[in-house]
């Protein structure tokens, strides 16, 4: 096949290049430039390109560079920011696969003649048993990045293809080091590639809109603190809030932009019976019944009941109370399903079979 | 194997071998630095001395005027800054320089002036400009051809407005970006009315990491480089022997065959502008081509080798990547250090619609360009734009 790999200048895009390669494939590289402004977090800078190059040429591999700029800030940023704004929680790496890579790029690939694009992401590509794809989670448990991917439906993952997800990261570096990759030492790159480590969400916001200081209240309404920006506040946030009397650990419980505050209380207030969820996605037909559930990247997934409403809207409802999934923030729910793997042998797997927007 | 074709000449051109050929002695057997004093030094300061008169002969100045600099950017940084520390006073440049004369005009607070549909400068613009400032103008630099669309400028027009503006002691001096014109227009009449006047040798057959900046008397600039006081002390730095000699090689043999190749290569490009426009609809010529909005510019003089397009509903990036997959190879106009094509601040300047310009393609002919390279584009330049047009 023709395949474009995206190459972000990681250790992990660059492995995905050369196992393709080895494959078979036909490799064009491609990173894509989409922040112009600052970066510490590894991610967008020429320096990266300049390792998606280097690694590229290292493996005899042609590398181009698109500029997604404009479309980066329309479906990443301007979001990030209303979010924000709104109180909710924004998902930049879910709407920058959703909007960017699998979609802009998706798009770009097939016209110029690919058969399919390949990223770094651990996650696989599984085929179910009737022969349709889902997202399973990558090999490598403890960096399995299926979550940020479960826009991807069964469609798109026709196209797709994530060949480090059956390796374990150590692998990866191993793989990287015995190619010589100069990426093979990179360290891995973490938060949100537009948001610097240094200066951090608040001075990013700060440039692009006004922020609002707010009132901290405990939950009987009594003013325990307050907050330089209402709109930076978190759900189940714990630290940095230097709140007056009381005791015991405190979190915060509620966050309401439009007056201006933020509720604190004991963690014991945090716990929801169910999430609803909207703007969902399907792997392909919507799901009933048991599910596995994940609300945050990295976090741990638990098991529930779904239930499909008339008007489109899901609920999720925990065996176990869970933690309160902030208004905004993905939620992305697992199936057992059985598979096929590429010589025929049948097995069992995790899959995302949909995913959606906490309400 | 495909066939080739290189339409990127704007970019940069292929050494010419008598130019290598001359080089070649300059760094093996010819090795000396002109700095010294012995018989190894001496051979290489007359063979500077010797290029520096050929090509002061092939620009139309003194032999003292020519300061050898790494390149264009070089030559440009200096002539705006005037070189360290920087001249006082406001920079004049126009909107469509190249960044290394729009980016120090910038840095130093500096000025722009808007240009016509063509990419000309605006006359009326730049002396309401320069009245507006009144005596803190330091410079004014303007183009002699732009490097994107082609289109020239007419230096004298640019001279006697500054020269209305100070009509008693000339003192504002112009300086001009020549490096995309040198190829191919006559510095001897074209830039007689310049002060300072930037080349590079790579874009017209030399080597790469050589150029000029060429600083008529009475204007003086200071060094920007400092150190061992080479170049009359106005750039450091031990002479490029081998570049230098190369550079004179090159534009000497571009002086004597200008005639004979702006005739064939204006033929070229000319065929392949008629044809690109007949074959693909909505495909315009930036120059003089009429935009949607923006009025035609009629007969505007343009390098010969320049053919710039925009087609309507297609992407730069996806052009080039087909375009170089049937083996055309061009560029979007300006491309930033990663590679990624940006919008480009020309055709902004020049008031084509951001719709428009996002399917800028720079086909750019140079002496080397055939009847075939042309045919090639004619073949792919059409399908590339239907496959873009259809995936959009």
């Amino acid at each position: 096949m023709r395949v474009l790999a995206a190459l972000s200048g990681g250790v992990d895009s660059s492995v995905t290049a050369a196992l393709l390669q080895d494959q078979g494939h036909q490799v064009v590289g491609v990173t894509m430039k989409l922040w112009g402004g600052e970066s510490d977090s590894g991610c967008c800078s020429v320096s990266d390109v300049e390792d998606a190059r280097r690694a590229a040429a290292q493996l005899d591999v042609d590398h181009h560079v698109f500029n997604f700029g404009e479309e980066f800030e329309e479906h990443v940023i301007a979001p990030y920011v209303a979010d924000h704004l709104a109180g909710r929680t924004p998902n930049p790496c879910v709407e920058c696969n959703r909007r960017l890579k699998f979609d802009v790029l998706l798009r770009r690939a097939e016209m110029l003649g690919f058969d399919a694009v390949a990223t770094g992401h651990h996650a696989r590509v599984v085929t179910v048993a009737d022969g349709t794809r889902r997202i399973g989670r990558g090999a490598d448990t403890a960096k399995d990045q299926s979550y940020v991917l479960y826009p991807l439906t069964a469609i798109e993952l026709e196209r797709v293809l994530l060949p480090i997800g059956e390796m374990t990261k150590d692998v990866v570096r191993e793989r990287a080091a015995a190619l010589h990759l100069r990426t093979a030492t990179k360290p891995d790159s973490q938060d949100v590639c537009f948001i610097t480590r240094t200066d951090g969400r608040a001075a990013f916001l700060e440039q692009r809109a006004e922020l609002h200081p707010g009132r901290i209240v405990d939950t009987d309404g009594t003013q325990v603190g307050t907050v330089s920006a209402v709109e930076l506040v978190t759900i189940g946030q714990r630290r940095g809030l230097n709140l007056a009397g009381g005791s015991g650990r405190r979190f915060v419980v509620d966050v309401d932009v439009a007056s201006a505050t933020v509720t604190v209380g004991p963690p014991q207030h945090l716990l929801r019976d169910e999430v609803a969820l909207d703007t969902m996605v399907w792997a392909t037909e919507p799901v009933r019944g048991r599910v596995r559930v994940q609300c945050s990247a990295h976090g741990a997934a638990s098991d529930a009941l779904v239930d499909l409403q008339q008007d489109g809207r899901v609920i999720v409802r925990f065996d176990e109370p869970q933690r309160r999934v902030a208004a905004g923030q993905s939620v992305v729910l697992y199936q057992q399903m059985e598979t096929v793997g590429p010589d025929g042998t049948p097995g069992i797997d995790e899959v995302v079979v949909g995913g959606g927007l906490a309400v | 194997m495909h066939p080739l074709a290189d339409l990127d000449h704007a970019a940069t051109t292929r050494l010419r071998p008598q130019v290598a050929e001359a080089m070649a002695p300059f760094g093996s057997v010819r090795y000396g630095n002109p700095s010294g004093s012995h018989r190894l030094a001496r051979d290489a300061v007359r063979a500077v001395d010797d290029a520096r008169e050929r090509l002061a002969q092939v620009i139309g100045c003194e032999p003292g005027d020519v300061v050898f600099t790494s390149g264009g950017t070089e030559a440009d940084n200096q002539a705006v800054t005037g070189g360290m520390p920087p001249r006082p006073g406001v920079p004049v440049c126009s909107a469509v320089e190249h960044h290394a004369v729009l980016d120090v005009v910038e840095a130093l607070d500096g000025r722009t002036v808007a240009v016509d549909a063509s990419g000309r400068v605006d006359l009326e613009a730049l002396a309401s400009l320069l009245d507006e400032l009144g005596d803190r103008v330091s410079i004014v630099s303007v183009m002699l051809a732009n490097n994107e669309v082609g289109t020239i400028n007419d230096l004298s027009a640019v001279a006697a407005v500054i020269a209305a503006h100070e009509p008693e002691v000339p003192r504002v001096p112009l300086h001009t970006d020549a490096v995309q014109a040198a190829a191919w227009l006559d510095l001897r009449t074209t830039t007689e009315d310049a002060q300072m006047i930037s080349l590079s040798a790579h874009k017209l057959g030399g080597p790469k990491g050589i150029g000029a900046l060429v600083v008529r008397r009475p204007t003086t600039v200071r060094p920007l480089i400092l150190g061992g006081g080479q170049e009359r002390e106005r750039r450091s730095g031990t002479l490029n022997v081998a570049g230098i000699v190369g550079f004179a090689a090159a534009m000497e043999l571009a002086d004597a065959e200008r005639e004979a190749t702006t005739l064939r290569v204006a033929a070229l490009r000319d065929r392949l502008a008629a044809g690109l426009v007949s074959a693909v609809p909505g495909l315009v010529l930036t120059v003089g081509g009429g935009h949607p909005g923006v009025p035609s510019s009629g007969a505007t003089a343009t390098l010969p080798g320049a053919c710039h397009v925009c087609v309507d509903g297609a992407d730069s990036e996806a052009l080039l990547f087909l375009l170089e997959s049937d083996g055309v190879m061009a560029s979007a106009g300006s491309s930033c250090a990663s590679g990624a094509q940006e919008a480009s601040h020309v055709l902004t300047a020049m008031g084509v619609p951001p719709h428009t310009a996002r399917g800028a393609l720079r086909l750019s002919l140079g002496r080397d360009s055939t009847s075939a390279d042309v045919d090639l584009a004619l073949r792919v330049v059409p399908s590339a734009v239907e496959r873009v047009r259809a995936f959009s």
